[in-house]
């Protein structure tokens, strides 16, 4: 397994959010972590980057990527591996991108602080763009003027240039429309199937989970009730939580009329 | 947005108001000192007849026997050049530069306020006429103003009042306009309109309350801010006039015998800093009381 | 650019968000309201319109009231032609109305219908498909550049002074928003009891026990009344707010994302709450959402909005199931299902949605269209049947109608 989390809790003082026992994504594999809020999602992510103790929280437990424990890796240390090996993609795209720079200066920049060149950082953002199918000239503009859609869009070209093993993404459609977010969910397919990479996806939203990801891990009061191959946990769901999780997703009638 | 969860319970009934006044308060040491210190100034103000030991002092007596005495056992800040004692001038100057400070902010609130309000709620060309009318009067230096002025008004405390608050105004009715322009556009206000509750009603019960909290904490560090600019006009003479025991008027009239005499500035000049301070720290601790992650007052 | 409605949730509001009418609203003047008598003693009884299949709304107001609906009406509702027809005069009848916010015609020639209550009209649409916008002209707090907006064939532009004030109280609007639809410095209660006593409906002293009867009503404790509401959860502060929105006893609700930013569990129940509310309180109410899937539940009638316009209309279950827009086709068909059996080929639409300032020529949806012709470009469909009780504004609504779909990206799963 290229991401192996095991045993992490994640605690404000007394108050322990995560309790995560296992937790794991494999190449080529996405993984779809699900939950509603308050239910320690976003934390496992934070705690994952290494991020938890900029919020105030201690962590504790092994995460291992590719076998290398992360935990146990300084701040600098911390540093490469972040954007270049386990990359990142949040909710609200236009908070990923300071307002005041022009997008493509950032992803310049993220790209250089890797060990690019200027020349390579060039090619590499250019070509990054093109796969995620958007014209490399938006590279010059703000982030106000692009859309939450292609902001997201970006976002993952950065993690493509990078050429990054592991893609957490937390939230990344919640706040964009349907039609917008079946082309990113189908761009990160296409990142699991062409760059082979593993995807964590974060997400209140059962549906989303279900249709994208591989294996589905459901997460209660921070910790993980069910998980298991998607088709199995959505058709049977073991748990009593998870059931009810499940039952409360609205359906489109499914034939003429209801 | 990743957000550390609230370390206070959310869910649970709020605080008792003592309680939460308390706990509000250990939490904030800032507010503690700067409270108890204007605090301290405001007892002084008002006893001060009481504390000094030459209350006459500090009106129209002169002793030409005891000019220039050095600060002693008698006259704690020693006594100036017309033998009045410094040390009750100085208590008694505590009444007169925090009580300008009082009427100018009071001013420039009633002012500020209803116009901030005006123009965010409502928008449009009432905002802009608002706006423009608060930029011409922001373009205006207090002391350049005062100096106009001097020539037309006679040199008072009055002036000074009308000269600083015509300066101060402006800054509020920019603070509330964007306050209340940001919350106007929210659903609760627009609910209220939906709900057919009366413009009146919005602003007085909605918006005003919503949009006060910056006011508050910047008038609180405004107190020491105007202190500071009245002590500068009364320096100038412009302010207060000879005998009032005003702070910045007996640091101008020290000025000369500064070099042989250095008690006659100093003294005022440390009560102008001290009060301006203390007030400073009030403000300051009332911002961090105020910052709605800390809401230990719901 | 005008970043769309959704994702800049998080950053200053759009041309569609909290934004203040750039006109002052002409309220009418501070009335001195007289009780109504009726208002006054009345209970949560339904109003009397009666729910006959075949709608047939009564004449405003005073006839004997008829039952209640049983739990029937709760469930998704059948619908016949007959009630898709919509015999007698509407409730709300929207013709087309255009809002404009600067250059910029968020609205631009919608029609829309509403039958009295129990009924339900579902909008649904992206960002930038002026939705919101419509709910908000529909309670007056957004000036309309033209068309035409009717309640009980009254037109609500004109309305001032006290029937200003009456229409306020027959027609409400839920917002999205749950972290700022009440006044974070007032307590729970108080924000229930402030319209009770602003209306004067009854009586200050028991404003208080108004309020805790209508917190229970959606499924609150009463006793939550005391606190804050950043003491309560998202879906419990969206409760609250329809509980304020019904102390005017509205026969009209307009329901703006009621779902959007609450859990899905939060979500299960407001969606029951809503159709309690319809069967009890015989409401007719305009559920504005992206979310096809609450529609299906709550709604007769769905109409499709693109760019400010109806792409579509019609019974929700043929609109859905089968639609006569190609957008309504790729919307249906990117929504995410969870049931395996129901998923079905994605069409994943090229590009962005357009620049609303600087709207494409001919169909406004032409350029990201996968059966789009030249006629598509130059010429403007006009909303017209194509079946009985549907309507489509697509030159080739026949061909979707017959299941038509070119540029077929298909997914797996």
């Amino acid at each position: 397994m290229r991401l192996a989390i095991t045993n992490l809790e994640v605690s404000f003082g007394e108050r322990r959010v995560v309790d995560l026992a296992e937790l794991a994504v494999g190449e080529a594999e996405i993984v779809g972590l699900a939950g509603e809020s308050g239910s320690g999602k976003s934390m496992t992510t934070l705690a994952v980057l290494g991020l938890a103790h900029t919020v105030g929280a201690r962590v504790s437990g092994s995460i291992r990527l590719d076998g290398a424990e992360l935990t146990e890796l300084s701040q600098r240390e911390l540093r490469e591996v972040r954007g270049r090996r386990i990359a990142a993609i949040f909710q609200s795209p236009a908070l990923t991108f300071s307002p005041v720079y022009r997008v493509g200066s950032i992803v310049h920049r993220a790209l250089r602080l890797h060990g690019m060149t200027r020349a390579e950082a060039a090619a590499a953002a250019e070509r990054a763009m093109r796969q995620v199918l958007l014209p490399p000239g938006l590279l010059d503009r703000y982030p106000s003027q692009l859309s939450g859609g292609q902001l997201q869009r970006v976002a993952i070209a950065l993690a493509l240039a990078l050429h990054a093993e592991v893609l957490l993404a937390d939230e990344p459609t919640s706040a964009l429309d349907v039609t917008v977010q079946a082309e990113v969910l189908e761009l990160l397919r296409e990142l699991r199937d062409r760059e082979r990479m593993s995807v964590l996806f974060i997400s209140h939203d059962l549906a989303v989970v279900a249709e994208l990801c591989d294996r589905v891990a459901i997460m209660q009061h921070g910790s993980i009730v069910e998980q298991g191959p998607t088709g199995q946990v959505i058709s049977a769901p073991a748990s009593p939580y998870a059931a009810e999780l499940l039952a409360s997703v609205p359906r489109l009638a499914a034939g003429a009329g209801q | 947005m990743i957000e550390a969860p609230s370390t206070l319970p959310t869910a649970g009934a709020s605080l008792p108001r003592g309680q939460a006044l308390r706990r509000g308060l250990a939490a904030n040491p800032l507010l503690l000192a700067g409270g108890l210190l204007s605090a301290l100034i405001v007892v002084i103000a008002l006893l001060a007849p009481l504390l000094a030991p030459f209350p006459g002092d500090a009106g129209s007596a002169t002793h030409p026997f005891l000019v220039l005495r050095a600060p002693s056992a008698q006259h704690w800040f020693g006594t100036d050049n017309v033998g009045r004692d410094v040390y009750s001038r100085v208590l008694y100057g505590a009444r007169i530069s925090p009580l300008i400070a009082v009427i100018v902010l009071a001013i420039s609130c009633a002012v500020g306020i209803p116009l901030g309000v005006a123009a965010g709620y409502f928008g449009g060309w009432l905002d802009e006429a608002i706006m423009r009318v608060t930029d011409i009067f922001l373009a205006f230096p207090p002391l350049l103003l005062a100096l106009a002025l001097a020539a037309v008004l006679p040199a008072s405390i009055t002036t000074v009042i009308i000269v600083i608050a015509l300066t101060w105004w402006p800054w509020y009715t920019r603070l509330i306009r964007g306050q209340a322009a940001s919350v106007a556009g929210r659903p609760y206000i627009d609910s209220c309109r939906a709900l057919g509750i009366s413009r009146w009603r919005i602003i007085f019960r909605h918006l005003l309350p919503n949009s006060i909290t910056p006011l508050i904490v910047q008038v609180s560090l405004d107190v020491g801010g105007v202190i500071l600019t009245v002590s500068a006009l009364s320096f100038l003479g412009l302010g207060a006039q000879d005998p009032t025991p005003d702070w910045g008027l007996m640091v101008a009239e020290g000025q000369d015998y500064f070099l042989t005499s250095w008690w006659l500035v100093t003294f005022p000049g440390i009560a102008i800093l001290v009060t301006a301070f203390a007030f400073t720290l009030l403000g300051d601790g009332l911002r961090d009381l105020m910052d709605p992650k800390r809401i230990f007052l719901r | 650019m005008t970043p769309p409605e959704r994702s800049g949730r998080a950053g200053p509001p759009g041309p569609e968000g909290g934004g203040r009418a750039v006109t002052p609203e002409p309220e009418g003047t501070a009335p001195a309201v007289t009780p109504r008598p009726e208002d006054g003693t009345r209970a949560v009884a339904p109003e009397p319109d009666s729910t006959a299949p075949a709608v047939s709304p009564s004449p405003e107001g005073a006839t004997a009231g008829a039952a209640p609906e049983p739990d029937g009406a709760a469930r998704a509702v059948t619908v016949t032609p007959a009630d898709a027809a919509g015999a007698a005069p509407p409730l709300l009848e929207v013709t087309d109305l255009t809002v404009r916010f600067g250059p910029v015609r968020a609205v631009d020639g919608v029609s829309l219908r509403l039958a009295a209550g129990p009924f339900g009209l579902g909008l649904v649409g992206e960002s930038g498909s002026g939705k919101s916008t419509i709910g908000r002209a529909v309670v007056r707090l957004v000036a309309a550049a033209g068309g035409q907006i009717r309640f009980e064939g009254k037109d609500v532009a004109a309305l001032r002074g006290r029937a200003l004030k009456d229409y306020r109280r027959a027609a409400q609007i839920v917002f999205q928003d749950p972290d700022n639809s009440l006044d974070p410095r007032m307590r729970v209660g108080a924000s229930v009891t402030e319209p009770l006593i602003a209306h004067r409906i009854v009586a200050r002293r028991r404003a208080a026990g108004r309020a805790r009867e209508l917190l229970a009503e959606v499924g609150l404790d009463p006793e939550l009344a005391a606190r804050f509401p950043h003491q309560l959860s998202g879906g419990q502060r969206q409760r609250v707010a329809v509980a304020r929105a019904l102390t005017v006893q509205p026969r009209l609700l307009v329901l703006d994302e009621p779902t959007s930013a609450i859990d899905v569990k939060a979500q299960a129940r407001i969606l029951a709450l809503i159709g309690d509310l319809r069967s009890r309180r015989n409401l007719a109410y305009l559920l504005i959402t992206h979310n096809l899937g609450i529609v299906s539940e709550l709604c007769e009638q769905t109409a499709v909005l693109y760019l400010g316009r109806v792409v579509e209309t019609g019974p929700t279950g043929e609109v859905l199931s089968v639609p006569a827009h190609p957008y309504t086709q790729a919307l249906r068909s990117a929504v995410p299902e969870i049931d395996m059996a129901a998923r079905r080929t994605r069409l994943v639409l090229p590009g962005e949605p357009p620049d609303a300032a600087s709207p494409p020529p001919g169909c406004v949806f032409h350029p990201r269209c996968p059966l789009a012709i030249e006629r598509c470009a130059t010429e403007v469909p006009a909303l017209r049947e194509v079946r009985p009780g549907r309507q489509a504004a697509c030159h080739r609504a026949e061909e979707v109608l017959a299941g038509v779909k070119t540029g077929v990206r298909r997914s797996p799963g």
